[in-house]
């Protein structure tokens, strides 16, 4: 890969893993495989981070906490399931408390096999979701890009926030008929 | 006295490695409450008996839990081995309490480091992690693994251990013990460990007692629990075994009770390893399990006593298997030393407690 654009931040969750893959996440971050060396730096906060490292399977009681950490990543962002129980559940696939694999509850972007998972596989991964994260980045600068484009030249390729309250209008003043069907509709 | 509120701690948290919730109610700056909540990394592994025979459950038992990942496999292989009247060679019995302490060197070492980081000492962290990284290579050289080693099994271990490798393991722990004493000076004289530390979340000999505790956090109370005093399994073979304890019962005395352990438990491994004589490394065990056939077996995991109970139904598949782990008993001392501290200071008692959520939960 070339080189990344940023350095970028993560931060680790610990779904119902056990423990193995944990260590492991810490220890490439740690002398040793030293992911560091690369701006990696672990944060605590979801607001920081660019990438998400969950390791171990989803269960009932850890599925909404998953998806909040998620929900308050800024764009762009990249998550790594790290292990085979944040691939696919693992060992305990079978267990009865066991929803499956992170890729249940959130969009998945590298996964990365190994019970426990290596560090040297983790960096591997790692960079693999490196390029991920250039490319979206490059993506939504490229939309913005657009954006800005078409509203100089007064094409409206995305409907600006003036154009949806218009139809908001118009939607308000349709019969009460309509509504009904526009409601059933979505 | 100010207004009460309620902060919630964790799941996710920089300092927890592991989920657990915390409601502290506090009064000011002070937590006059701590209620724990668990289950977020419930799995439901006891139940898994009855989809996998004995002999595959030792590749369930040892992912309990991944720091104490040896330990559980060799507790729950012990306790078959009682219910079948199985007799481990020696040579086997040897290694396994070498790995069973070397596994509690690396389980210590990644405390201290979390506990480092806990109070701010970053180089610390980072120093005591590196040499933690040599005693994982102790691992992957003796078993091929780095956390799971696998390398247990119903009447012994699944492969040898070469001499060769042997006399490295040995050169590596003493070079270990070298730079380990380094590190454990900072950890003891340290002017700034000792602020964040020293009569922090104070528990007493008899509140140790009351509250059933277990372990280091125990031990550090001066209360004798070590289990390895009693000499199950290859512990009788010990020459001599005194428990470490220590007075204090705060901060500072659980971080002195788990350094010298360290120390402890590589003289152990080392002792181990120069008596070790050859021989064969395991005996072949089949058939089912009698029906009724019981084991109770007590094992020292790096964080206290663990409990194991089994029960056969005359099948290749265990009727119940039951461990208690040593996190689930230290929570109710865990909410004890929360109260009355200050809020500064909670992750620093959580952490002293070693709480291993993923033995709790199971
Ligand atoms: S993949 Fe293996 S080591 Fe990692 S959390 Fe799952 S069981 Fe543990």
């Amino acid at each position: 890969m070339s080189k990344p654009s940023k350095s970028p931040w993560v931060i680790h969750y610990d779904a119902s893993s056990c423990n193995g893959c944990d260590i492991e996440v810490l220890s490439a971050l740690t002398p040793g495989f030293d992911l560091e060396r690369f701006g990696v730096i672990n944060t605590g906060d979801p607001k920081h981070a660019d990438v998400f490292l969950v390791t171990g399977g989803v269960n009932t009681q850890n599925i909404s906490v998953i998806q909040q950490i998620y929900d308050q990543m800024l764009e762009p962002k990249v998550v790594i399931a790290c292990g085979a129980c944040a691939c696919s559940g693992g060992v305990f696939h079978s267990c009865y408390n066991l929803i499956g694999g992170v890729d249940k509850a959130i969009p998945v972007d590298v996964y990365v096999p190994g019970c426990a998972v290596h560090p040297t596989q983790l960096i591997d991964g790692f960079i693999k979701g490196l390029e991920i994260l250039d490319k979206k980045a490059a993506l939504m600068s490229s939309k913005k890009k657009n954006k800005q484009i078409s509203q100089s030249s007064g094409v409206q390729a995305i409907p600006s926030p003036e154009a949806a309250e218009h139809k908001e209008n118009s939607l308000n003043q349709e019969t009460p008929v309509q509504k009904e069907e526009t409601k059933r509709g979505a | 006295m100010g207004k009460r509120s309620v902060i919630p701690f964790g799941p996710q948290h920089p300092v927890l490695p592991e989920p657990v919730h915390l409601d502290l109610a506090v009064e000011d700056e002070k937590v006059v409450k701590a209620i724990p909540q668990i289950g977020f990394i419930h799995r439901g592994l006891e139940k898994l008996t009855e989809t996998h025979d004995y002999q595959n459950y030792v590749y369930v038992a040892e992912r309990i839990c991944g720091i104490c990942s040896f330990g559980h496999s060799l507790g729950y292989c012990e306790t078959i081995e009682q219910m079948m009247d199985v007799d481990v060679p020696m040579r086997a019995q040897k290694i396994r309490v070498m790995l069973h302490e070397i596994s509690r060197i690396q389980s210590h070492l990644l405390w201290l480091g979390l506990t480092a980081d806990a109070f701010g000492f970053e180089s610390l962290f980072m120093h005591v992690w590196r040499l933690r990284e040599n005693v994982l290579d102790i691992f992957e050289m003796t078993t091929g693994g780095r956390v799971i080693l696998s390398i247990n099994k119903v009447g012994g271990l699944v492969r040898d251990i070469s001499d060769d490798v042997l006399s490295q393991v040995e050169s590596k722990l003493v070079s270990l013990k070298d730079e380990y004493q380094q590190i454990e000076k900072t950890f003891l004289s340290n002017s700034s460990v000792k602020s964040r530390t020293v009569g922090v979340g104070v528990i007493s000999h008899d509140q140790a007692e009351n509250l059933g505790m277990v372990g280091p956090f125990a031990r550090a109370s001066h209360v004798n629990n070590d289990v390895r005093c009693l000499g199950i399994g290859g512990y009788r073979l010990l020459s001599d075994f005194v428990p470490i304890l220590d007075t204090t019962g705060d901060c500072y005395g659980r971080i002195r009770v788990r350094c010298k352990e360290v120390v402890q438990s590589i003289d152990i491994a080392l002792e181990m390893i120069r008596s070790l004589s050859s021989g064969s490394v395991s005996v072949d065990v089949k058939g089912p399990i009698p029906d009724g056939a019981q084991a109770v077996n007590l094992l020292e995991q790096p964080r206290g006593e663990c409990f194991y109970y089994s029960l056969g139904n005359g099948t290749q598949y265990l009727e119940r298997m039951r461990m208690r782990t040593p996190s689930s008993e230290n929570l109710a001392g865990m909410v004890a030393a929360l109260q009355g501290c200050d809020l500064a200071d909670v992750n620093m008692i959580i952490l002293t407690i070693d709480p291993c959520i993923s033995c709790t939960e199971r």
